[in-house]
């Protein structure tokens, strides 16, 4: 007859109350898990697509992010293949990097001389392969095959382009890009007329032959300031998810675009991207990526840029679903509150006189007091394990249900996969609080309880 | 050794704005070994008498001694644990635990006065021996009967063979027959084992089973008849 025995005897009592009260804290607790197993899963999703793409460190010419973007003339890596061979070589970076990479980013115009429509761009040239396999990057498993880079196995001019800079050069047609309107009149046409002195640079006539329908050309400063015209070959459209990058998208081979800048000048690259095995590894990386650029690339005046200030959008909605995710806790918290004390403060009134009848026989107010609190204890302890099993098994369901969902900033759709089960530290939390909650609430009916006149207590009705 | 001494005590009650005298200068010593009854009709004070006897009421003035301890001094906490050890509460209402079997609501004071496991379970055995519910030990007090209940009370009260047992009307939500038990029930065993109870009652049957009987009135003692031993310690 311990008081645990006891305690859990009382809560039996009256075991509708003591369900209703169960299940609201398993609601709760579905709603706090489910919940911050789905922000766990944009938090991937968007954590997995940005390194996929930028990495989780940049080696960028100082000012090139505050200045230089898109200035590859001024703020361009000379030495980068020496920086990245070094980097490799390193032993304390080596085992942490997947990839290292560099790219080179150029603004310039887009033309179609066949429809005699243009376009600035924002045009990068990479390394396919070596972009490919920065898409491999999977830390948190999602059940998704790797893009591949439309531009594997091409020719050396060829290009991708984004969905937006398709339709404005009028070549949804020739791509078959599908749903993809033409402009009803000239006040609807996004692109400008191309103007006849930068049609002359091009030394060509427009292209009216099935076969030269997909080739544009890309107009760029050289690292001399002139004008240099190149010809790409478009080979696909892709839509990258957010209108305004896919308005001026234009990828290459880093080859094709360090021609078009540097000519045959010494190429070099924007940025060397480096892709690391996992995210909690950027600070060390760092660290250790700074001590080398300091000591062996001084004179190159380089800066690093991790991948938190490379991507400010994942901060800002790591922060928006954090705040919900607090707002939710919260008001779970609140409702869980009041409906435990609710509970304890009714089995108070209701034995008032048993507890007036238990300290007439000698158990002390403490005594009182920690049998109503270990009520509240037991059943957040009740309340925790199945809210956190229901939670888990919710979604497992949810998870093998073949739901699948576009996240936003993404194109592709993903399984619909709710982080519960192995998210330790938001189990963990949610127990700990709803355990907590019910508690404290627990202790104000009982310290009521426990500073009940024994007398006034034995009279009650 | 007098169980319970009370000198000069008063004690009022607040109802509302107005103050309500309970008890108006009571002094009494409340002899051992003795089956005392406090006799008077209801609302003369029985009840607060006892309240104040038992120690879960505190007098406004006067005093009270208890196994030769002044109370008046002791905090809660040593008060909660002096009840423990020195005083068995019947209840009008049997006031049993409703989730502990009759065994176990034997067993809690036992519990709290700190008897180990085996001293402890032997006891409850006797006492249920001893109410004549050794069968019943598993039973919930809502498997019960009324006078089943109250004999459970009963042994509850006297298990940790208190120095004073209290009991207030315990009779009184009984039919008569089963009354008579509890009565003649209590008093075999205050005979048996030599215990103080007072016994608060209006009841005739109850008052010819007294070997001190304290009449009350309107919160006064009016008179005090010491009768003739009937099995307790002569004096």
């Amino acid at each position: 007859m311990r008081s645990a025995s006891i305690a859990v005897r009382n809560l039996l009592r009256n075991r509708r109350r003591s369900v209703t009260t169960l299940l609201a804290m398993i609601v709760g607790a579905l709603a706090v898990l489910l919940f911050g197993g789905f922000s766990q899963m944009v938090k991937n999703g968007l954590e997995t697509g940005f390194v996929r793409n930028s990495g989780h460190l940049q080696i960028q010419h100082r000012g090139y992010y505050l200045f230089g973007s898109g200035n590859p003339a001024a703020y361009g890596i000379r030495n980068y293949a020496g920086i990245i061979e070094r980097v490799k070589a390193d032993p304390v970076l080596a085992p942490m990097l997947t990839v290292v990479t560099p790219i080179l980013q150029m603004g310039g115009i887009a033309g179609n001389f066949a429809a005699e429509r243009s376009k600035t761009v924002f045009a990068t040239g990479y390394v396919v392969a070596e972009q490919n396999r920065l898409h491999e990057w999977n830390d948190y498993r999602f059940p998704t095959t790797p893009l591949r880079s439309a531009l594997t196995d091409s020719s050396p001019d060829a290009a991708v382009i984004g969905l937006g800079v398709a339709r404005i050069l009028e070549l949804c047609a020739p791509l078959n890009i599908p749903d993809c309107p033409l402009p009803q009149d000239t006040s609807e046409q996004g692109g400008a007329r191309m103007p006849p002195d930068i049609a002359a640079l091009t030394g060509s006539e427009p292209q009216t032959k099935a076969q030269e329908q997909t080739r544009i050309e890309l107009l760029v400063a050289t690292a001399q300031g002139l004008p240099n015209v190149g010809e790409l070959h478009v080979l696909k459209a892709d839509s990258l998810g957010i209108k305004e990058l896919d308005d001026v998208y234009v990828a290459m081979h880093l080859a094709n675009a360090q021609h078009l800048v540097f000519g045959r000048e010494p190429h070099q690259a924007t940025a060397i991207i480096l892709q690391l095995q996992h995210t909690s590894q950027i600070a060390v990386a760092r660290a250790r990526l700074q001590q080398l650029l300091d000591r062996e690339f001084g004179e190159d005046k380089l800066e690093i840029q991790d991948f938190g200030a490379l991507n400010p959008m994942y901060g800002q909605t790591i922060t928006f679903f954090n705040t919900i995710f607090t707002f939710i806790a919260l008001l779970i918290g609140v409702i869980v509150l009041f409906t435990v004390g609710n509970t304890m403060g009714t089995a108070v009134v209701e034995r008032t006189v048993e507890i007036g009848t238990l300290r007439a026989m000698g158990l002390r107010r403490s005594g009182v007091r920690n049998l109503f609190v270990l009520e509240g204890l037991i059943l957040g302890v009740v309340g925790a394990v199945l809210g956190l099993a229901a939670s888990i098994a919710a979604a497992s369901l949810i998870n093998h249900a073949g739901v699948y969902w576009t996240p936003p900033g993404r194109v592709d759709r993903i399984p619909l996969t709710l982080y519960v089960l192995g998210a330790n530290a938001l189990l963990a939390g949610c127990a700990l609080g709803l355990i907590s909650v019910a508690t404290l609430s627990a202790w104000l009916p009982a310290r009521r309880a426990a500073r009940l006149n024994i007398v006034e207590a034995l009279r009650h009705v | 050794m007098n169980p319970v001494v009370l000198t000069n005590v008063n004690k009022s009650y607040r109802l509302d704005a107005v103050r309500v005298p309970a008890l108006r200068d009571i002094s009494l010593e409340v002899r051992p070994d003795r089956f005392t009854v406090l006799c008077g009709p209801s609302g003369s004070g029985k009840t607060t008498l006892l309240n104040l006897m038992g120690c879960i009421d505190r007098p406004d003035s006067g005093a009270i001694v208890v196994a030769d301890q002044p109370v008046a001094t002791l905090s809660d906490d040593a008060l909660s644990d002096f009840r423990a050890r020195n005083f068995g509460f019947v209840f009008q209402n049997f006031n049993l635990i409703p989730v502990l079997t009759a065994f176990e609501n034997i067993e809690y004071p036992l519990r709290l006065a700190g008897m180990a496991t085996e001293q402890r379970q032997r006891r409850v055995r006797e006492m249920l021996e001893a109410v004549g519910l050794a069968d019943r030990a598993d039973h919930l007090p809502g498997q019960l009967s009324g006078g089943q209940r109250q004999r459970v009370a009963v042994a509850r009260a006297l298990a940790p063979a208190p120095k004073l047992v209290l009991a207030d009307e315990p009779t009184a939500n009984l039919d008569s027959q089963t009354g008579a038990a509890i009565i003649a029930l209590m008093r075999r065993m205050q005979r048996e084992q030599h215990l103080s109870v007072v016994f608060s009652s209006h009841d005739p049957h109850v008052l010819a089973q007294a070997d001190d009987a304290v009449f009350i009135q309107d919160g006064t003692i009016t008179s005090i008849e010491r009768r003739e031993n009937r099995g307790g310690t002569q004096l």
